[in-house]
Protein backbone atom coordinates (compact mmCIF):
# COMPACT_ATOMS: atom_id res chain seq x y z
CA UNK A 1 0.00 0.00 0.00
CA UNK A 2 1.51 3.33 -1.26
CA UNK A 3 0.51 6.53 1.34
CA UNK A 4 -1.35 8.87 -0.31
CA UNK A 5 0.90 11.53 0.64
CA UNK A 6 3.53 10.26 -1.98
CA UNK A 7 1.50 9.35 -5.04
CA UNK A 8 2.84 11.51 -7.42
CA UNK A 9 2.76 11.57 -11.03
CA UNK A 10 4.97 9.39 -13.66
CA UNK A 11 8.33 10.64 -14.26
CA UNK A 12 10.22 11.27 -17.95
CA UNK A 13 11.96 8.14 -18.41
CA UNK A 14 14.63 9.39 -19.46
CA UNK A 15 15.51 11.53 -16.63
CA UNK A 16 14.82 9.11 -14.38
CA UNK A 17 17.22 6.59 -15.74
CA UNK A 18 19.71 9.13 -15.42
CA UNK A 19 18.76 10.11 -11.26
CA UNK A 20 18.76 6.37 -10.91
CA UNK A 21 22.17 5.99 -12.54
CA UNK A 22 23.58 8.98 -10.44
CA UNK A 23 22.38 7.28 -6.86
CA UNK A 24 24.42 3.76 -8.23
CA UNK A 25 27.73 5.46 -8.50
CA UNK A 26 26.98 6.91 -4.69
CA UNK A 27 26.58 10.86 -5.85
CA UNK A 28 24.68 12.82 -2.97
CA UNK A 29 21.66 14.83 -4.37
CA UNK A 30 21.61 18.31 -4.00
CA UNK A 31 18.04 20.77 -2.97
CA UNK A 32 18.87 21.94 -6.64
CA UNK A 33 19.25 18.74 -8.81
CA UNK A 34 16.30 17.32 -10.39
CA UNK A 35 14.60 14.26 -8.29
CA UNK A 36 11.67 11.98 -9.04
CA UNK A 37 8.68 14.00 -7.56
CA UNK A 38 8.40 10.74 -5.27
CA UNK A 39 11.53 11.01 -4.00
CA UNK A 40 11.12 14.17 -2.75
CA UNK A 41 7.75 13.45 -1.37
CA UNK A 42 9.51 10.28 0.57
CA UNK A 43 12.30 12.42 1.68
CA UNK A 44 9.49 14.49 2.86
CA UNK A 45 7.82 12.30 4.69
CA UNK A 46 10.67 10.68 6.42
CA UNK A 47 12.27 13.93 7.33
CA UNK A 48 9.15 15.81 8.93
CA UNK A 49 8.34 12.22 10.71
CA UNK A 50 12.04 12.52 11.99
CA UNK A 51 11.82 16.21 12.83
CA UNK A 52 8.22 15.38 14.34
CA UNK A 53 9.89 12.34 16.46
CA UNK A 54 12.65 14.74 18.19
CA UNK A 55 10.25 17.22 19.01
CA UNK A 56 7.10 15.00 20.80
CA UNK A 57 10.86 13.13 22.05
CA UNK A 58 10.86 16.15 23.69
CA UNK A 59 8.09 15.17 26.12
CA UNK A 60 8.68 12.10 27.80
CA UNK A 61 12.01 13.18 29.08
CA UNK A 62 11.00 17.07 29.99
CA UNK A 63 8.12 15.35 31.86
CA UNK A 64 11.35 14.21 34.34
CA UNK A 65 13.54 18.02 34.31
CA UNK A 66 11.76 18.57 37.42
CA UNK A 67 12.47 15.48 39.59
CA UNK A 68 16.04 14.58 38.59
CA UNK A 69 17.43 13.83 41.54
CA UNK A 70 20.94 15.99 41.64
CA UNK A 71 21.79 19.26 40.60
CA UNK A 72 23.97 17.41 37.66
CA UNK A 73 21.47 15.20 36.10
CA UNK A 74 18.89 18.15 35.77
CA UNK A 75 21.73 19.99 34.03
CA UNK A 76 22.31 17.03 31.56
CA UNK A 77 18.75 16.19 31.24
CA UNK A 78 17.94 19.45 30.52
CA UNK A 79 20.99 19.40 28.09
CA UNK A 80 19.67 16.39 26.15
CA UNK A 81 15.82 17.33 25.89
CA UNK A 82 17.33 20.89 24.60
CA UNK A 83 19.51 19.11 21.68
CA UNK A 84 16.24 17.31 21.02
CA UNK A 85 14.66 20.38 19.93
CA UNK A 86 18.11 21.33 18.00
CA UNK A 87 17.38 18.19 16.42
CA UNK A 88 13.99 19.20 15.46
CA UNK A 89 14.52 22.48 14.14
CA UNK A 90 17.98 21.11 12.16
CA UNK A 91 15.61 18.64 10.40
CA UNK A 92 13.00 21.05 9.63
CA UNK A 93 14.93 23.31 8.11
CA UNK A 94 16.23 20.50 6.26
CA UNK A 95 13.04 19.56 5.23
CA UNK A 96 12.62 23.00 3.73
CA UNK A 97 15.10 22.73 1.32
CA UNK A 98 12.87 20.23 -0.53
CA UNK A 99 9.77 23.04 -0.97
CA UNK A 100 7.77 22.69 2.23
CA UNK A 101 7.31 25.29 4.72
CA UNK A 102 7.91 24.11 9.13
CA UNK A 103 4.87 25.33 9.51
CA UNK A 104 2.82 23.35 7.39
CA UNK A 105 4.57 20.55 8.67
CA UNK A 106 3.56 21.84 11.98
CA UNK A 107 0.15 21.69 11.65
CA UNK A 108 0.02 18.33 10.27
CA UNK A 109 1.92 17.10 12.86
CA UNK A 110 -1.22 18.68 15.23
CA UNK A 111 -4.11 18.02 13.41
CA UNK A 112 -2.63 13.77 13.89
CA UNK A 113 -2.01 12.92 9.61
CA UNK A 114 1.54 12.99 10.01
CA UNK A 115 3.32 10.37 11.99
CA UNK A 116 5.98 9.96 14.46
CA UNK A 117 8.18 7.50 15.96
CA UNK A 118 5.76 5.46 18.25
CA UNK A 119 7.88 4.70 21.31
CA UNK A 120 6.92 7.96 22.61
CA UNK A 121 3.84 7.05 23.09
CA UNK A 122 5.25 4.95 25.96
CA UNK A 123 5.01 6.90 29.44
CA UNK A 124 8.29 8.02 31.32
CA UNK A 125 7.10 6.56 35.23
CA UNK A 126 10.25 6.61 36.90
CA UNK A 127 13.90 7.89 37.04
CA UNK A 128 15.28 4.83 35.15
CA UNK A 129 13.48 5.41 32.33
CA UNK A 130 15.70 8.29 31.49
CA UNK A 131 18.41 6.26 31.47
CA UNK A 132 16.56 3.19 29.23
CA UNK A 133 15.39 6.12 26.58
CA UNK A 134 19.17 7.17 26.60
CA UNK A 135 20.48 3.67 26.22
CA UNK A 136 18.23 2.16 24.17
CA UNK A 137 15.51 4.59 22.42
CA UNK A 138 18.86 6.77 21.09
CA UNK A 139 20.91 3.53 20.95
CA UNK A 140 18.30 2.13 18.51
CA UNK A 141 18.31 5.83 17.02
CA UNK A 142 21.88 6.10 16.36
CA UNK A 143 22.13 2.62 14.67
CA UNK A 144 19.26 3.85 12.29
CA UNK A 145 20.72 7.11 11.82
CA UNK A 146 24.09 5.67 11.13
CA UNK A 147 22.74 4.32 8.16
CA UNK A 148 21.05 7.25 7.10
CA UNK A 149 24.39 9.19 7.28
CA UNK A 150 24.75 7.75 3.87
CA UNK A 151 21.61 8.21 2.83
CA UNK A 152 21.64 10.25 -0.99
CA UNK A 153 19.94 13.50 -0.23
CA UNK A 154 23.11 15.43 1.11
CA UNK A 155 21.34 17.79 3.66
CA UNK A 156 19.52 14.85 5.29
CA UNK A 157 22.81 12.56 4.96
CA UNK A 158 24.83 15.94 6.98
CA UNK A 159 21.71 16.33 9.44
CA UNK A 160 22.17 12.91 10.86
CA UNK A 161 26.34 12.59 10.82
CA UNK A 162 25.85 15.95 13.36
CA UNK A 163 23.00 14.21 15.00
CA UNK A 164 24.29 10.88 15.38
CA UNK A 165 27.40 12.61 17.59
CA UNK A 166 25.25 14.05 19.96
CA UNK A 167 23.09 10.74 20.20
CA UNK A 168 25.65 9.02 21.02
CA UNK A 169 26.47 11.44 24.14
CA UNK A 170 23.34 10.76 24.60
CA UNK A 171 23.62 6.91 24.89
CA UNK A 172 26.45 7.22 26.90
CA UNK A 173 24.87 9.48 29.58
CA UNK A 174 21.85 6.92 29.74
CA UNK A 175 24.01 4.00 29.73
CA UNK A 176 26.18 5.70 32.53
CA UNK A 177 22.58 6.39 34.41
CA UNK A 178 21.41 2.82 34.19
CA UNK A 179 25.14 1.93 35.00
CA UNK A 180 24.55 3.40 38.14
CA UNK A 181 21.09 2.92 39.28
CA UNK A 182 22.03 -1.28 38.70
CA UNK A 183 24.75 -1.19 41.06
CA UNK A 184 23.05 1.15 43.53
CA UNK A 185 20.46 0.33 46.26
CA UNK A 186 18.08 -3.05 45.85
CA UNK A 187 15.29 -0.91 44.77
CA UNK A 188 17.24 1.52 42.38
CA UNK A 189 18.59 -2.09 41.02
CA UNK A 190 14.54 -3.24 41.03
CA UNK A 191 13.91 0.55 39.22
CA UNK A 192 16.48 -0.04 35.91
CA UNK A 193 15.64 -3.89 35.72
CA UNK A 194 11.41 -2.36 35.88
CA UNK A 195 12.79 0.20 33.35
CA UNK A 196 14.41 -2.20 30.94
CA UNK A 197 11.63 -4.68 30.88
CA UNK A 198 8.96 -2.16 29.73
CA UNK A 199 11.17 -0.32 27.32
CA UNK A 200 12.99 -3.65 25.33
CA UNK A 201 10.36 -4.78 23.17
CA UNK A 202 9.03 -1.17 22.13
CA UNK A 203 12.89 -0.29 21.75
CA UNK A 204 13.06 -3.20 18.46
CA UNK A 205 9.60 -2.26 17.50
CA UNK A 206 11.30 1.20 16.42
CA UNK A 207 13.11 -0.45 13.29
CA UNK A 208 9.83 -0.46 11.88
CA UNK A 209 7.82 -3.94 11.11
CA UNK A 210 9.96 -7.07 9.01
CA UNK A 211 11.05 -5.97 5.72
CA UNK A 212 8.27 -7.87 3.82
CA UNK A 213 5.66 -5.58 5.88
CA UNK A 214 7.16 -2.68 5.29
CA UNK A 215 5.67 -0.41 2.80
CA UNK A 216 8.15 2.20 1.67
CA UNK A 217 11.06 -0.24 2.60
CA UNK A 218 11.87 -1.23 -1.61
CA UNK A 219 11.52 1.95 -2.88
CA UNK A 220 13.32 3.99 -0.28
CA UNK A 221 16.56 1.11 -0.56
CA UNK A 222 16.87 1.69 -4.88
CA UNK A 223 17.01 5.33 -4.26
CA UNK A 224 19.76 5.60 -1.64
CA UNK A 225 17.27 6.80 1.05
CA UNK A 226 17.30 3.34 3.19
CA UNK A 227 20.87 1.26 2.90
CA UNK A 228 20.20 -1.45 5.29
CA UNK A 229 16.43 -3.12 5.80
CA UNK A 230 14.76 -2.94 9.13
CA UNK A 231 15.61 -6.63 10.01
CA UNK A 232 19.38 -6.15 9.49
CA UNK A 233 19.08 -2.93 11.58
CA UNK A 234 17.27 -4.48 14.67
CA UNK A 235 19.43 -7.28 13.98
CA UNK A 236 22.52 -5.58 14.73
CA UNK A 237 20.97 -3.50 17.83
CA UNK A 238 20.20 -6.45 19.85
CA UNK A 239 23.59 -7.71 19.13
CA UNK A 240 25.04 -4.25 20.68
CA UNK A 241 22.59 -4.28 23.42
CA UNK A 242 22.98 -7.88 24.85
CA UNK A 243 26.38 -7.45 25.66
CA UNK A 244 25.94 -4.16 27.33
CA UNK A 245 23.01 -5.39 29.69
CA UNK A 246 25.04 -8.18 31.12
CA UNK A 247 27.78 -5.64 31.78
CA UNK A 248 25.89 -4.03 34.04
CA UNK A 249 23.92 -6.50 35.52
CA UNK A 250 20.59 -6.29 33.99
CA UNK A 251 18.53 -8.90 32.21
CA UNK A 252 17.12 -8.49 29.06
CA UNK A 253 12.83 -9.76 29.18
CA UNK A 254 13.24 -12.42 26.66
CA UNK A 255 13.42 -15.89 27.90
CA UNK A 256 13.43 -17.50 24.73
CA UNK A 257 16.79 -15.40 23.45
CA UNK A 258 19.62 -17.60 22.06
CA UNK A 259 23.20 -17.20 20.57
CA UNK A 260 23.11 -18.77 17.60
CA UNK A 261 26.99 -19.77 16.92
CA UNK A 262 26.48 -19.75 13.34
CA UNK A 263 25.53 -16.69 12.54
CA UNK A 264 26.69 -14.84 15.52
CA UNK A 265 23.49 -13.40 16.01
CA UNK A 266 21.67 -13.23 19.46
CA UNK A 267 17.94 -14.59 17.73
CA UNK A 268 15.14 -13.30 19.63
CA UNK A 269 11.76 -14.22 20.34
CA UNK A 270 8.85 -13.12 18.29
CA UNK A 271 8.08 -9.21 18.25
CA UNK A 272 4.14 -8.17 18.72
CA UNK A 273 3.37 -6.81 16.09
CA UNK A 274 -0.32 -6.23 17.29
CA UNK A 275 0.72 -4.17 19.82
CA UNK A 276 3.11 -1.83 17.15
CA UNK A 277 0.08 -1.61 15.13
CA UNK A 278 -2.52 -0.58 18.27
CA UNK A 279 0.18 2.04 19.19
CA UNK A 280 1.02 3.17 15.41
CA UNK A 281 -2.45 3.81 15.05
CA UNK A 282 -3.22 5.86 18.24
CA UNK A 283 -4.13 3.50 21.25
CA UNK A 284 -1.02 3.43 22.65
CA UNK A 285 -0.99 4.65 26.06
CA UNK A 286 0.26 8.09 25.76
CA UNK A 287 -0.57 9.04 22.12
CA UNK A 288 -3.75 11.46 23.21
CA UNK A 289 -1.34 12.96 25.83
CA UNK A 290 1.82 13.61 23.36
CA UNK A 291 -0.59 15.25 20.88
CA UNK A 292 -2.79 17.41 23.48
CA UNK A 293 0.73 18.43 25.20
CA UNK A 294 1.69 19.78 21.57
CA UNK A 295 -1.38 21.31 20.67
CA UNK A 296 -1.75 23.19 24.04
CA UNK A 297 2.12 24.37 23.23
CA UNK A 298 1.11 25.75 20.27
CA UNK A 299 -1.97 27.35 20.85
CA UNK A 300 -0.53 28.95 24.36
CA UNK A 301 1.83 30.47 22.23
CA UNK A 302 -0.18 31.95 19.35
CA UNK A 303 -0.54 34.86 21.06
CA UNK A 304 3.31 35.42 21.36
CA UNK A 305 3.92 34.32 17.49
CA UNK A 306 1.69 37.08 15.70
CA UNK A 307 2.75 39.59 18.88
CA UNK A 308 6.21 38.78 17.27
CA UNK A 309 5.28 38.97 13.89
CA UNK A 310 3.43 42.57 14.44
CA UNK A 311 6.27 43.86 15.92
CA UNK A 312 8.35 42.74 13.14
CA UNK A 313 6.09 44.37 10.29
CA UNK A 314 6.29 47.90 12.77
CA UNK A 315 9.56 47.75 12.57
CA UNK A 316 9.76 47.35 9.10
CA UNK A 317 7.44 49.58 8.44
CA UNK A 318 9.58 52.42 10.53
CA UNK A 319 12.59 51.88 8.68
CA UNK A 320 10.82 51.97 5.53
CA UNK A 321 9.25 55.42 6.83
CA UNK A 322 12.58 56.61 7.40
CA UNK A 323 14.26 55.36 4.40
CA UNK B 1 21.92 32.20 62.87
CA UNK B 2 25.01 30.12 60.92
CA UNK B 3 27.53 31.59 59.69
CA UNK B 4 26.62 34.87 57.54
CA UNK B 5 28.75 34.25 54.52
CA UNK B 6 26.88 30.81 54.19
CA UNK B 7 23.93 32.54 54.62
CA UNK B 8 24.47 35.24 51.86
CA UNK B 9 25.95 31.83 49.26
CA UNK B 10 22.58 30.18 49.87
CA UNK B 11 20.54 33.43 48.60
CA UNK B 12 22.82 33.67 45.62
CA UNK B 13 22.24 29.80 45.57
CA UNK B 14 18.78 29.21 45.89
CA UNK B 15 17.34 32.40 43.84
CA UNK B 16 18.94 30.91 40.66
CA UNK B 17 17.99 27.17 41.58
CA UNK B 18 14.25 28.18 41.88
CA UNK B 19 14.03 30.50 38.69
CA UNK B 20 15.96 28.12 36.86
CA UNK B 21 13.97 25.29 38.10
CA UNK B 22 10.67 27.37 36.96
CA UNK B 23 12.23 28.21 33.58
CA UNK B 24 12.78 24.60 33.02
CA UNK B 25 9.31 24.24 33.17
CA UNK B 26 9.15 25.43 29.90
CA UNK B 27 10.93 23.03 28.50
CA UNK B 28 8.71 21.31 25.64
CA UNK B 29 6.31 23.60 26.10
CA UNK B 30 7.83 27.04 24.49
CA UNK B 31 5.70 29.14 21.86
CA UNK B 32 8.25 28.16 19.65
CA UNK B 33 11.54 25.81 18.76
CA UNK B 34 13.14 27.96 18.91
CA UNK B 35 12.22 30.14 22.17
CA UNK B 36 12.15 26.53 24.10
CA UNK B 37 15.42 26.35 23.35
CA UNK B 38 16.31 29.68 24.45
CA UNK B 39 14.48 29.11 27.63
CA UNK B 40 16.33 26.02 28.80
CA UNK B 41 19.73 27.58 27.86
CA UNK B 42 18.29 30.51 30.47
CA UNK B 43 17.20 27.55 32.57
CA UNK B 44 20.62 25.86 32.28
CA UNK B 45 23.04 28.69 32.80
CA UNK B 46 20.98 29.36 36.54
CA UNK B 47 20.99 26.30 37.31
CA UNK B 48 24.55 25.72 36.67
CA UNK B 49 25.34 28.81 38.32
CA UNK B 50 23.18 27.20 42.10
CA UNK B 51 25.53 24.40 41.55
CA UNK B 52 28.54 26.44 41.88
CA UNK B 53 27.43 28.99 44.77
CA UNK B 54 25.73 26.07 46.92
CA UNK B 55 28.84 23.90 46.39
CA UNK B 56 30.78 26.81 47.64
CA UNK B 57 28.10 27.45 50.43
CA UNK B 58 28.74 23.75 51.65
CA UNK B 59 32.25 24.29 51.78
CA UNK B 60 31.62 27.03 53.48
CA UNK B 61 29.32 25.76 55.93
CA UNK B 62 31.55 22.93 56.50
CA UNK B 63 29.43 20.45 57.77
CA UNK B 64 29.44 18.20 55.06
CA UNK B 65 26.71 19.07 52.74
CA UNK B 66 27.38 19.30 49.08
CA UNK B 67 25.55 21.12 47.01
CA UNK B 68 22.94 18.13 46.44
CA UNK B 69 22.44 18.21 49.89
CA UNK B 70 21.67 21.81 49.98
CA UNK B 71 19.25 21.76 46.98
CA UNK B 72 17.62 18.56 47.93
CA UNK B 73 17.33 18.10 51.40
CA UNK B 74 16.57 21.79 52.85
CA UNK B 75 12.73 22.19 53.43
CA UNK B 76 11.21 25.24 52.13
CA UNK B 77 11.73 27.35 55.68
CA UNK B 78 15.13 27.16 55.12
CA UNK B 79 15.58 28.14 51.24
CA UNK B 80 16.64 31.41 51.07
CA UNK B 81 15.76 32.34 47.49
CA UNK B 82 13.08 36.12 47.04
CA UNK B 83 9.69 35.58 46.53
CA UNK B 84 9.32 36.47 43.07
CA UNK B 85 11.49 33.70 41.62
CA UNK B 86 9.28 30.98 43.50
CA UNK B 87 5.95 32.16 41.91
CA UNK B 88 4.71 29.46 39.00
CA UNK B 89 5.48 30.26 35.86
CA UNK B 90 2.62 31.98 34.49
CA UNK B 91 2.12 32.50 30.87
CA UNK B 92 5.30 33.13 28.17
CA UNK B 93 4.65 36.88 29.28
CA UNK B 94 4.98 36.58 32.71
CA UNK B 95 7.90 34.63 32.53
CA UNK B 96 9.73 37.16 30.54
CA UNK B 97 8.78 40.11 32.63
CA UNK B 98 10.31 37.94 35.74
CA UNK B 99 13.33 36.95 33.81
CA UNK B 100 13.97 40.48 32.92
CA UNK B 101 13.83 42.27 36.27
CA UNK B 102 15.44 39.30 38.27
CA UNK B 103 18.34 39.04 35.52
CA UNK B 104 18.84 42.75 35.30
CA UNK B 105 19.55 42.75 39.04
CA UNK B 106 21.49 40.09 38.97
CA UNK B 107 23.35 41.33 36.30
CA UNK B 108 24.74 44.29 38.25
CA UNK B 109 25.21 42.10 41.53
CA UNK B 110 27.30 39.56 39.90
CA UNK B 111 29.34 42.61 37.91
CA UNK B 112 29.40 43.76 41.72
CA UNK B 113 30.70 40.68 42.96
CA UNK B 114 33.33 40.04 40.65
CA UNK B 115 35.20 42.09 42.79
CA UNK B 116 34.64 39.93 46.12
CA UNK B 117 37.33 39.28 48.26
CA UNK B 118 36.21 35.39 48.35
CA UNK B 119 37.98 34.54 44.98
CA UNK B 120 36.12 31.34 44.55
CA UNK B 121 32.53 33.36 44.60
CA UNK B 122 34.55 36.23 42.71
CA UNK B 123 35.15 33.73 39.46
CA UNK B 124 31.95 32.58 39.67
CA UNK B 125 30.43 36.15 39.39
CA UNK B 126 32.84 37.17 36.65
CA UNK B 127 31.55 34.01 34.57
CA UNK B 128 27.68 34.47 35.27
CA UNK B 129 27.85 38.50 34.77
CA UNK B 130 29.03 37.32 30.86
CA UNK B 131 25.55 34.90 31.27
CA UNK B 132 23.43 37.50 32.77
CA UNK B 133 23.81 39.96 30.13
CA UNK B 134 22.49 37.46 27.64
CA UNK B 135 19.80 37.01 29.61
CA UNK B 136 18.73 40.40 30.34
CA UNK B 137 19.27 40.97 26.44
CA UNK B 138 16.98 38.21 25.58
CA UNK B 139 14.38 38.92 27.83
CA UNK B 140 14.35 42.38 27.02
CA UNK B 141 14.48 42.21 23.23
CA UNK B 142 11.38 39.39 24.27
CA UNK B 143 9.51 42.74 26.71
CA UNK B 144 9.87 45.23 23.86
CA UNK B 145 8.19 42.62 21.16
CA UNK B 146 5.23 41.85 23.14
CA UNK B 147 4.42 45.31 24.21
CA UNK B 148 5.23 46.62 21.20
CA UNK B 149 3.18 43.39 19.51
CA UNK B 150 -0.46 43.04 19.63
CA UNK B 151 -3.19 44.75 22.11
CA UNK B 152 -3.03 41.14 23.19
CA UNK B 153 0.69 40.94 24.39
CA UNK B 154 0.94 44.50 25.36
CA UNK B 155 -2.03 43.89 27.99
CA UNK B 156 -0.42 40.29 28.91
CA UNK B 157 3.05 42.49 29.41
CA UNK B 158 1.58 45.07 31.52
CA UNK B 159 -0.33 42.53 33.13
CA UNK B 160 2.93 40.51 34.26
CA UNK B 161 4.54 43.84 35.02
CA UNK B 162 1.73 45.16 37.45
CA UNK B 163 1.54 41.72 39.43
CA UNK B 164 5.71 41.38 39.60
CA UNK B 165 6.06 44.80 40.97
CA UNK B 166 5.09 44.63 44.22
CA UNK B 167 7.84 41.32 44.57
CA UNK B 168 10.69 43.63 43.18
CA UNK B 169 11.35 45.77 46.71
CA UNK B 170 12.48 42.34 48.25
CA UNK B 171 15.98 42.37 45.60
CA UNK B 172 17.21 45.49 46.95
CA UNK B 173 16.18 44.58 50.99
CA UNK B 174 19.33 45.02 52.79
CA UNK B 175 20.09 43.20 56.38
CA UNK B 176 22.64 42.44 59.15
CA UNK B 177 23.89 39.44 57.42
CA UNK B 178 24.78 41.25 54.42
CA UNK B 179 26.13 44.62 56.07
CA UNK B 180 28.66 42.39 57.94
CA UNK B 181 29.85 41.12 54.59
CA UNK B 182 29.41 44.21 53.16
CA UNK B 183 32.30 45.64 54.96
CA UNK B 184 34.56 42.74 54.34
CA UNK B 185 34.08 43.28 50.66
CA UNK B 186 32.69 39.38 50.82
CA UNK B 187 28.87 40.55 49.74
CA UNK B 188 27.40 43.81 48.00
CA UNK B 189 24.84 46.12 49.53
CA UNK B 190 21.71 45.37 47.65
CA UNK B 191 20.32 48.70 48.39
CA UNK B 192 23.11 50.01 45.72
CA UNK B 193 21.70 48.12 42.83
CA UNK B 194 17.92 49.48 43.00
CA UNK B 195 19.15 52.72 41.19
CA UNK B 196 21.09 51.30 38.44
CA UNK B 197 17.97 48.34 38.23
CA UNK B 198 15.69 51.13 37.90
CA UNK B 199 17.47 53.11 34.98
CA UNK B 200 18.16 49.57 33.38
CA UNK B 201 14.42 48.73 34.06
CA UNK B 202 12.77 51.59 32.75
CA UNK B 203 14.89 52.43 29.65
CA UNK B 204 13.36 48.94 28.36
CA UNK B 205 9.89 49.39 29.60
CA UNK B 206 9.92 52.86 27.88
CA UNK B 207 10.73 50.93 24.73
CA UNK B 208 8.37 48.10 25.27
CA UNK B 209 5.91 51.20 25.59
CA UNK B 210 4.35 50.06 28.91
CA UNK B 211 3.99 51.73 31.98
CA UNK B 212 6.30 51.09 35.51
CA UNK B 213 4.04 50.34 38.05
CA UNK B 214 3.36 52.79 40.97
CA UNK B 215 5.40 51.59 44.24
CA UNK B 216 3.22 50.04 46.46
CA UNK B 217 3.29 47.79 49.06
CA UNK B 218 6.68 45.34 49.01
CA UNK B 219 6.52 41.57 49.31
CA UNK B 220 9.12 40.27 51.21
CA UNK B 221 9.99 36.98 53.69
CA UNK B 222 12.11 34.71 51.62
CA UNK B 223 15.55 35.96 52.81
CA UNK B 224 14.41 34.71 56.36
CA UNK B 225 12.44 31.53 55.02
CA UNK B 226 9.05 32.47 54.93
CA UNK B 227 8.11 31.39 51.50
CA UNK B 228 4.78 32.10 49.33
CA UNK B 229 2.38 29.00 49.32
CA UNK B 230 4.41 27.76 45.77
CA UNK B 231 7.87 26.68 47.23
CA UNK B 232 6.78 24.16 49.04
CA UNK B 233 4.80 22.59 46.22
CA UNK B 234 7.78 22.64 43.90
CA UNK B 235 10.19 21.08 46.03
CA UNK B 236 7.72 18.17 46.76
CA UNK B 237 8.52 17.85 43.43
CA UNK B 238 12.23 18.52 43.15
CA UNK B 239 13.15 16.49 45.89
CA UNK B 240 10.55 13.49 45.28
CA UNK B 241 14.01 11.26 44.42
CA UNK B 242 16.58 11.90 47.33
CA UNK B 243 13.59 12.21 50.07
CA UNK B 244 11.85 8.62 48.64
CA UNK B 245 15.57 6.87 48.65
CA UNK B 246 17.14 8.17 51.91
CA UNK B 247 21.21 7.57 51.22
CA UNK B 248 20.82 6.45 47.54
CA UNK B 249 23.46 7.69 45.02
CA UNK B 250 22.40 9.33 42.11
Amino acid sequence: MTPASVVAPAEDPKRLADFEARIARGETIEPKDWMPERYRRQLIRMMSQHAHSEVVGMLPEGNWITRAPSLRRKMSLMAKVQDEAGHGLYIYCGTETLGVDRHDLILQLLAGTAKYSSIFNYPTISWADMGAIGWLVDGAAIVNQTMLAKASYGPYARAMVRICKEENFHKRQGFEIMTVLSGGTPEQHAMAQDSLNRWWWPSLMMFGPHDADSPNSGELSRWGIKRKSNDELRQRFVNMTVAQAKAINLTIPDEGMRFNEATANWEFSAINWDDFWRVVKGDGPCNRERLAARRKAHDDGAWVREAAAAHAAKQTESTEAAA
Amino acid sequence: MSEPFFEYLLRLGDDRLVLGHRLSEWCGHGPTLEEDIALTNIALDLVGEANLVLQRAGQIEGAGRDQDALAYLRTDREYRNALMVELPKGDFGYSIVRQFLFSTYAMHQWEALSACADTDLAGIAAKALKQSRYHVRHSAEWLVRLGGGTDESHGRAEDALNDLWRYTGELFATDAVEQALVKQKLAVDSSSLEAVWRRDVADVVARATLTLPPDGYMQRGGRAGGHTEHLGLMLAEMQVLPRTYPGAKW
